[in-house]
């Protein structure tokens, strides 16, 4: 019976890291006991991490999957587990399986197109792993805008890597925009939706959105006024889940579990199922 | 096919049980007929079925999934899994052993619980077929013959005597240890009975109740019905109907501290509860409706888009005696549009 593989029963991973990246979110960084990185995995998927007495959750994996030393999972403060790891210090023990999900479509579809990367707060944490992936193979792309906005610029997740690395790269343009006027911001004020209508992206582009519910409703409204369809939109969505393996039923949407056939969509195949997301 | 008079049966459970554990339906001192261990005195129940479907048997209430010791920053992950032994269930309706096809398709699909295969392995089911179905019974809509019921063995039983036939090299296997109390016979005295018990289906009050208008492709006809309103306005929420299903298999995992350490459990969770899919960031399912359309929109339209047709209800109408609103699955196809004569 011990030698049955079960995909339950998690591994060891150990905190080696924790970066403050905002006053609700932590940047956490992983690997095994042994010092190596968990496991391998595709842009978007996801891990359930536990802390044994506290909870599992699931946690989209912002690190690349080209980064072959570790795994990194940016947490927002919200519910039990994240708490509990917002208190943790680095050397702290976790568990972590995975990984789950489907990753975004970054070696067929998304190959020489244009990427509009558009993301809203804790939102850019599965983005994150999706734009270093495409950074890293540069060459299999073509031009990558990210707009990316959060209530305020303290607020704003990655924004050392955005400004030393992210801005720095040929023939990707970073937009960042805060919703309010701040002191010591001098970029871009005013959310999401209206900067992407702003910038008035050409319709060559495939747009990858993560963030809030709010933003994503308003943001698509703008790309579609651009004229871009549902076939050039992707997203990843969230639900409550307990196995990761679409058996403990909870996180459908429609026939769909968002753990295995997710959580990576395409609009035109969201609009297939019903409207409980 | 082999048969012996009733009055071998205790020599035939107690010839089984030399085999391994064996479970029958049995009437409690409550007046409820559970499954319970057979020992010499234990009456297998004429009851229909049971109040509790057979599901525990590979998918319990509650089952351990692991533990955990924790020091300081450290965990120790311990597997507790160990080998099921070998068990029978003897006396389950064809209704209860189609749910296991159901069950399994979720469970044993890739990838794999390891928890509820081995049950499955170490478990042999020996059904019943029923004599006497019952007003709230509709398994004939899903396809399921209660005169034919599957498994490893099936038996029949008539006023005197237990007719008894393997379907599997297991049953066979098994049913060869019986063959000093049985003889072999043939099918007459069965063919009687089946005709006989297919004419009392053919009367009862949900005969009519068809499948045809659900199944794959259909949540766009039906998400947004407007039946959902009155058809869950009175639901509670209690999860009854979904404790006493064969075919639900929703669970929750949890964890508890024993003091000594860290439990990790699963136990059965329920659609109908609000908790379910609450999570931080929000709360797809707001009201009871939300909840309710979920339950029948799986077990009529999203189970079988994933599962070649196969609906996740076998018409055993437990939900239909149990929910203390008097709301049920059979209602809720009747108003959708289910019932065909």
């Amino acid at each position: 019976m011990n030698n049955r593989t079960e995909t339950l029963i998690p591994k060891l991973g150990v905190i080696t890291d924790i970066r403050i990246d905002t006053p609700d979110i932590k940047t956490f960084r992983v690997v095994t006991p042994d010092g190596v990185k968990p496991f391998e995995h595709r842009p978007g998927q996801c891990a359930m991490l536990s802390i044994p007495g506290v909870g599992e959750a699931m946690f989209s994996i912002t690190s690349s999957p080209t980064n072959t030393e570790f795994m990194e999972f940016s947490i927002k403060k919200c519910g039990c587990v994240t708490e509990w790891l917002h208190q943790a210090e680095v050397g702290q023990q976790i568990t972590i399986r995975g990984p789950y999900g489907n990753p975004f479509p970054v070696d067929d579809e998304f190959a020489g197109k244009n990427l509009l990367f558009i993301a809203g707060g804790v939102g850019l944490a599965p983005l994150r792993s999706v734009i270093n992936y495409c950074r890293h193979y540069r060459d299999r792309y073509g031009k990558i805008d990210i707009v990316y906005g959060s209530r305020s610029k303290d607020d704003l997740l990655d924004y050392k890597e955005i400004i030393d690395e992210w801005c720095g790269d040929d023939n990707v343009n970073v937009h960042l925009t805060i919703d309010r006027e701040q002191e010591g911001w001098d970029g871009h004020v005013g959310f999401v939706p209206n900067y992407v209508k702003e910038l008035g992206f050409d319709t060559d582009k495939t747009a990858i959105l993560c963030g809030p519910p709010i933003m994503i409703k308003f943001t698509l409204d703008g790309l579609y006024s651009l004229g871009f369809e549902k076939t050039q939109i992707y997203t990843t969505l969230e639900m409550r889940m307990k196995c990761g393996v679409g058996k403990c039923g909870r996180c459908n949407v429609g026939s769909k579990y968002i753990c295995k056939d997710g959580p990576v969509f395409r609009f035109d195949e969201l609009d297939e199922l019903p409207d409980e997301y | 096919m082999r048969k012996c008079s009733l009055e071998k049966i205790d020599l035939i459970f107690a010839e089984i049980a030399k085999e391994a554990k064996l479970y029958l339906p049995a009437d409690g001192a409550d007046g409820k007929t559970k499954y319970t261990q057979w020992t010499e005195g234990v009456k297998w129940s004429n009851a229909l079925n049971t109040v509790k479907s057979p599901k525990e048997f590979f998918f319990p209430q509650t089952e351990d999934l692991m533990s955990f010791k924790t020091q300081g920053k450290n965990i120790e992950i311990i597997d507790n899994r160990s080998e099921t032994e070998d068990f029978v269930i003897f006396g389950v309706r064809a209704c209860d052993v189609k749910s296991f096809d159901v069950l399994d398709r979720v469970f044993l699909k890739e990838p794999v619980d390891s928890y509820y295969a081995s049950r499955r392995e170490h478990g042999i089911i020996i059904s019943a077929a029923c004599t006497r179905p019952s007003e709230t019974c509709f398994c004939k809509t899903f396809g399921i013959d209660p005169t034919e019921p599957s498994g490893d063995i099936s038996v029949w039983k008539t006023e005197t005597e237990l007719f008894l036939q393997s379907n599997t090299d297991k049953g066979a296997e098994l049913l060869k240890k019986l063959n000093s109390l049985t003889e072999e016979c043939d099918e007459t005295a069965v063919n009687a009975q089946k005709a006989e018990v297919s004419a009392i289906m053919d009367k009862l009050p949900l005969a009519g109740l068809t499948t045809d208008k659900f199944g794959a492709g259909k949540t766009k006809e039906f998400f947004d019905a407007p039946e959902w309103d009155t058809l869950s306005e009175a639901c509670l929420g209690c999860g009854t109907c979904t404790f006493v299903c064969p075919t639900c298999q929703c669970y929750d995992i949890k964890d508890f501290n024993t003091g000594n350490g860290v439990v990790r459990f699963r136990c059965w969770d329920s659609c109908m509860y609000s908790d379910f899919t609450k999570m931080s960031a929000g709360q797809p399912r707001l009201t009871q409706k939300e909840r309710f359309r979920q339950r029948f929109m799986h077990k009529l339209v999203y189970y079988p888009e994933n599962n070649d047709g196969l609906f996740s209800c076998v018409g055993c109408g437990r939900c239909i005696s149990k929910c203390p609103i008097s709301m049920n699955i059979a209602k809720v196809m009747k108003t959708m549009g289910g019932q065909g004569k």
